[in-house]
């Protein structure tokens, strides 16, 4: 039996040497996004709503084909006087009212037809103007996904923004903006965005140089990032603050990084899984509240509609033509729990144990 | 020396994982009578603190399974129901942990954390209680006790903090106090005090510790007996005396070498084991410290056994070196300096 | 304790004069610029220019911005605020609402929170099982539903005869008129309301308690040998209804500050939110400012209070 020389070097090498087998598996490293990818990749619920999510899209993108080819007529084209066969029968569009439940109907427009007037009117034509509810649908809805979309882009620019400037250089920058979060804080978000949208709906916005006129999609989505900035930026901020105090932060400025360097290399990639988590979850809630104020008349202006426009104006009509207002609420519904699902899969991914969490 | 109160028989705990199952004690054994104090030391990963965890029944969940015995009094408590185990908690097996700030909740005051874990086996009035629980902090050392009693958490400062979990854990006289790495997040002045505080407390309520820790300078001065951990198998055990001037383990001689230590020459750097500790779930075949022991040869593949080597029966070890060979090294392998050639 | 009260009450008046500051800034300034004169704004749609000539006159759009400012606080406080489109003194509408206001905010306060942290437990300690995926779910689905969408549609299939005719059809009865009849036409509006909250608390409730459940003083508590029900009640309960109980107090000052706009619309409740609504259908200014401006100062209060509540629940946030 010999034995080695002992050494005092204790190495990773001694075993293979002697033995020419392989030590236990190696320790791969894998970077973070990695696995969260592979824990997103085996989450088929959240695949499935992402999914939903992208058709809701592209069935708007893809409106005018649906206006021209299936039911062809304009989002905004008037039909009252017009006569569709359904099912074989003439039905007029536009009918005349009558007491219907005991209430004094004006005019009313035609049901859901369900593809049995070959295409036309299939979820009704909406009263008193006699447009394809169907058509209206898909416009609304891209105006819906553009504010939605493009108020959570800008909102979480500004907050991102925001937050790494407060986090950073913390000090009077951080009081400031601070503040500037905590006031509208005070603010009911609803109120707020009622405030912005119809004091902004009559004229305009005329300031710094930019002209947006009133009737712009540019109104909405504009109040909608500016109501929502601190609910996104507050969290934010204390992500920040806290990946301040790490130690590779203050190694990265110890060699002399700048502070936009440092923002962008060391900070920035790390609040990168909250900020696309906040992401997702902010477009759902901003597309409910763009309905919301659209529906309260603060939101998108007629003669431009959104879903919520398009539940405002189809209450009239909710005890005759419920579809009216039913079906953009399916709509949101829909799109709203689709991003929330697969917000929720992409938290679990990115952190199995984040506390990212929009407050309402 | 006095009754035995715990022994513990060839204990397996394994954890059932998405990557495998986790074998986090392999086979330890150990015995605890009254007024022992008994040593557990390993690194993190050695499967120490699952070990006394399991004694507390903490560690029972759906993905876990267990082997062997745990004889408490007679009983297995291996065996007995989750009903039966809260009785047994605080009453007969107190514990204390790593962190004294997180392990009490901060919402209630300390008088109530005490008087909470009294009620919870005994049936005395608040009153009692209370009162008890400012002898409990008069006895762990806390100053002006009656109106600390009132305190919250936050307001104790970490020492403080400690012995107010001693406190609790003491609080229904049980028959063995587990410290599970007790002064890990302390002061170093203040580890002694809370080392002094456990050894006197032993004495003054007639109990047994099982003291855990990474750290063999904390359990030099109290343990009467010490198991060394690694991998989740007993590797060495001895008493403390014979541990400390006859280690057999080079696992051993490194914990001890990486003592930083006044009365020898300081070496170049300080002193470590390279490497790391192997995984639990995939663990290389012979003995599980061979990747990292700089003295391995080729009979390490095969596992040894937990065998006594020396002339101290109690001695234990898992080791093929011959005893002098290991006497021969020994001394450098802890001192870090250069060897003699074989 | 008293410095802190202190302390709090000067920041919430600051933080109210601020408040007015941007009232001012989002009625007068913001929209300023374009067709439409800041004075034509405030007269509404039927306004005369003559009217317009007052209008500006009374509330000094022809004197620098701190004479504005001035004049606007001074309509807001000695009950002059008037809406020109209606005639009608703003303060006194709300104050009118307000019953109605409250009665929705409270009832519907009360049931979020009481189902919301029941479903948040359920779910928590049946956590990965069936009924905790089936509460998720529903959790889910409750908070993508717009209210004021929810209203419309209960309200059609449960009171306007779409399935029922059941419930009610909206309106509010005062409680002073009979309470049975005002607890039937708010029973409606409560559950709507209360649907969108109760998914939400449910999950926020479920994800602190699982979280704290792999907490230290959790350990320790079973390692004194506590029962797992007292275990779950005063040690994990107690920790993780902390931030819950600080969410639920923002979130009531928020509707009763005007959230519950949608649903006091939709059911024809004639609160102080359906007459913010009514006026923004016809550009009517001065109400909003007025509902706006009451609205943040209510909230700023309640979080001093809920502040203060918090302190007694969280003995760390205490100032010694």
């Amino acid at each position: 039996m010999s034995q080695r020389a002992g050494g005092t070097e204790f190495t990773l090498d001694t075993a293979a040497e002697l033995a020419g087998e392989t030590v236990a598996a190696e320790i791969r490293g894998r970077s973070p996004w990695y696995l969260a990818w592979r824990r997103l990749r085996r989450n088929y619920v959240a695949f499935f709503f992402l999914l939903i999510f992208l058709l809701v899209i592209v069935a708007c993108a893809l409106a005018p084909l649906y206006a021209s080819h299936v039911a062809h007529s304009g989002p905004d084209a008037n039909h009252i006087l017009e006569t569709v066969k359904v099912n074989g029968h003439p039905v007029q569009v536009v009918s005349k009212g009558g007491v219907i439940n005991g209430k004094l109907v004006p005019s009313l427009p035609i049901g859901p037809t369900w593809f049995g007037g070959g295409g036309k009117f299939v979820l009704g034509a909406d009263g008193p103007n006699g447009r394809d509810e169907a058509v209206r649908l898909l416009y609304g809805g891209r105006n819906s996904l553009i504010v939605g979309i493009g108020s959570s882009a800008i909102c979480v620019f500004f907050a991102v923004v925001l937050a790494l400037l407060a986090g950073y250089f913390r000090g009077w920058i951080d009081f400031v903006i601070t503040r500037f979060f905590d006031l509208f804080y005070a603010f009911p978000v609803v109120l707020l965005g009622i405030a912005l949208g119809s004091a902004l709906a009559i004229n305009g916005f005329h300031h710094f140089g930019i002209s947006v006129q009133p009737g712009s999609l540019w109104i909405p989505t504009l109040v909608i990032s500016y109501v929502l900035v601190p609910y996104v930026g507050r969290p934010l901020r204390g992500q920040v603050l806290s990946l301040r105090e790490k130690e590779f932060v203050e190694a990265a400025i110890a060699q002399g990084a700048s502070p936009l360097r440092v923002m962008f290399s060391e900070l920035l990639p790390n609040l990168a899984s909250s900020v696309l988590v906040f992401f997702t979850l902010i477009i759902a809630n901003n597309i409910v509240l763009e309905a919301a104020l659209s529906f309260l008349g603060a939101g998108v202006q007629p003669p431009t509609s959104s879903w919520g426009t398009l539940i405002s104006t189809g209450r009239d009509f909710i005890v005759t033509r419920p579809w009216l207002s039913l079906a953009p609420g399916i709509a949101i519904v829909l799109t709203v729990l689709s991003l929330n699902v697969f917000g929720d899969g992409l938290r679990d991914a990115l952190d199995p144990r984040a506390k990212v969490k929009v407050q309402h | 020396m006095g009754e035995r109160l715990l022994d513990v028989n060839d204990l397996h705990v394994h954890f059932a994982t998405e990557d495998g199952v986790v074998r986090a004690v392999d086979g330890v054994s150990f015995e605890l009578e009254r007024g022992d104090v008994f040593g557990i030391v390993g690194e993190s990963g050695s499967g120490k603190s699952v070990t006394a965890m399991t004694l507390m029944g903490l560690t029972r969940g759906v993905n876990a399974h267990f082997e062997g015995e745990v004889m408490y009094k007679g009983k297995d408590l291996l065996n007995i129901s989750e009903r039966e185990f809260q009785d047994y908690r605080g009453a007969e097996i107190g514990m204390i942990f790593q962190d004294p700030m997180t392990s009490l909740n901060p919402v209630y005051r300390i008088g109530d954390q005490i008087v909470e874990a009294i009620r919870a086996h005994e049936g005395v009035d608040r009153r009692t209680a209370q009162r008890r629980a400012v002898e409990l902090l008069r006895q762990v050392g806390i100053p002006n006790p009656e109106s600390r009693v009132d305190d919250f958490p936050h307001q104790f400062s970490g020492g403080m903090r400690q012995r107010a979990m001693i406190a609790i854990a003491l609080s229904c006289n049980p028959d063995i106090l587990i410290a599970d790495e007790p002064t890990t997040a302390l002061d170093v002045t203040i580890q002694a005090q809370i080392i002094e505080l456990i050894s006197r407390l032993k004495d003054d309520f007639n109990s047994a510790v099982i003291l855990i820790t990474h750290d063999l300078g904390v359990v030099a001065d109290i343990a009467d007996d010490i198991i060394v951990m690694y991998a989740g198998r007993v590797v060495e055990r001895a008493a403390t005396r014979e541990l400390f001037y006859n280690p057999q383990m080079p696992y051993t001689w490194g914990l001890l070498g990486s003592i930083p230590r006044l009365d020898r020459p300081r070496p170049e750097r300080l002193h470590s084991i390279k490497g790391a500790p192997p995984s639990l779930i995939n663990m290389p075949p012979g003995c599980k410290f061979r990747p990292r022991c700089p003295h391995a040869f080729e009979k390490c593949t095969q596992e040894p056994q937990l065998e006594n080597h020396v002339e101290s029966a109690a001695h234990l070890d898992r080791c093929w070196l011959d005893t002098d060979y290991k006497r021969a090294h020994r001394d450098a392998t802890i001192s870090g300096g250069h060897t003699e050639a074989a | 304790m008293l410095a802190f009260l202190v302390r709090r009450a000067i920041g919430a008046v600051l933080v109210c004069a601020a408040v007015t500051f941007i009232v001012f800034l989002i009625f007068i300034v913001v929209p300023g610029g374009g067709p439409y004169g800041t004075a034509e704004r405030i007269a509404g749609k039927n306004a005369t220019t003559q009217n317009i000539i007052n209008i500006e006159h009374q509330w000094a759009f022809d004197r620098p911005f701190y004479v504005q400012y001035w004049r606007m606080m001074k309509k807001m406080f000695d009950g002059s605020l008037v809406s020109y489109t209606s005639q009608q003194n703003v303060v006194s509408q709300i104050v009118q609402g307000m019953p109605a206001t409250f009665s929705l905010t409270i009832g519907a306060g009360v049931i979020w929170l009481f189902f919301g942290i029941c479903v948040g437990v359920i779910s928590a300690l049946t956590a990965g099982r069936l009924s905790d995926r089936v509460i998720t779910v529903l959790a889910l689905i409750g908070i993508s539903m717009p209210v004021f969408w929810l209203g419309l549609v209960a309200r059609y299939y449960l009171a306007e005869g779409g399935f029922i005719t059941f419930f009610p059809d909206g309106e509010y009865v005062p409680f002073t008129n009979s309470p049975t009849a005002w607890f039937a036409h708010l029973i409606l509006p409560w559950l709507v309301l209360a649907v969108l909250f109760i998914g939400f608390y449910g999950r926020v409730l479920r994800g602190n308690i699982l979280d704290t459940v792999n907490e230290d003083f959790v350990r320790t508590a079973k390692a004194k040998g506590l029962t797992p029900r007292r275990i779950l009640i005063r040690h994990v309960l107690r920790t993780s209804l902390i931030p819950v109980v600080t969410l639920f107090g923002l979130d009531f000052a928020s509707v009763l500050g005007g959230g519950a706009i949608l649903t006091e619309t939709v059911f024809d409740l004639h609160g102080v939110g359906q007459y913010a609504a009514q006026s923004i259908n016809n550009f009517d200014l001065p109400p909003i400012m007025g509902v706006t401006m009451y609205g943040a100062f209510f909230i700023v209060v309640f979080s001093v209070i809920v502040d203060l509540f918090y302190a007694y629940l969280d003995p760390r946030i205490r100032p010694t």
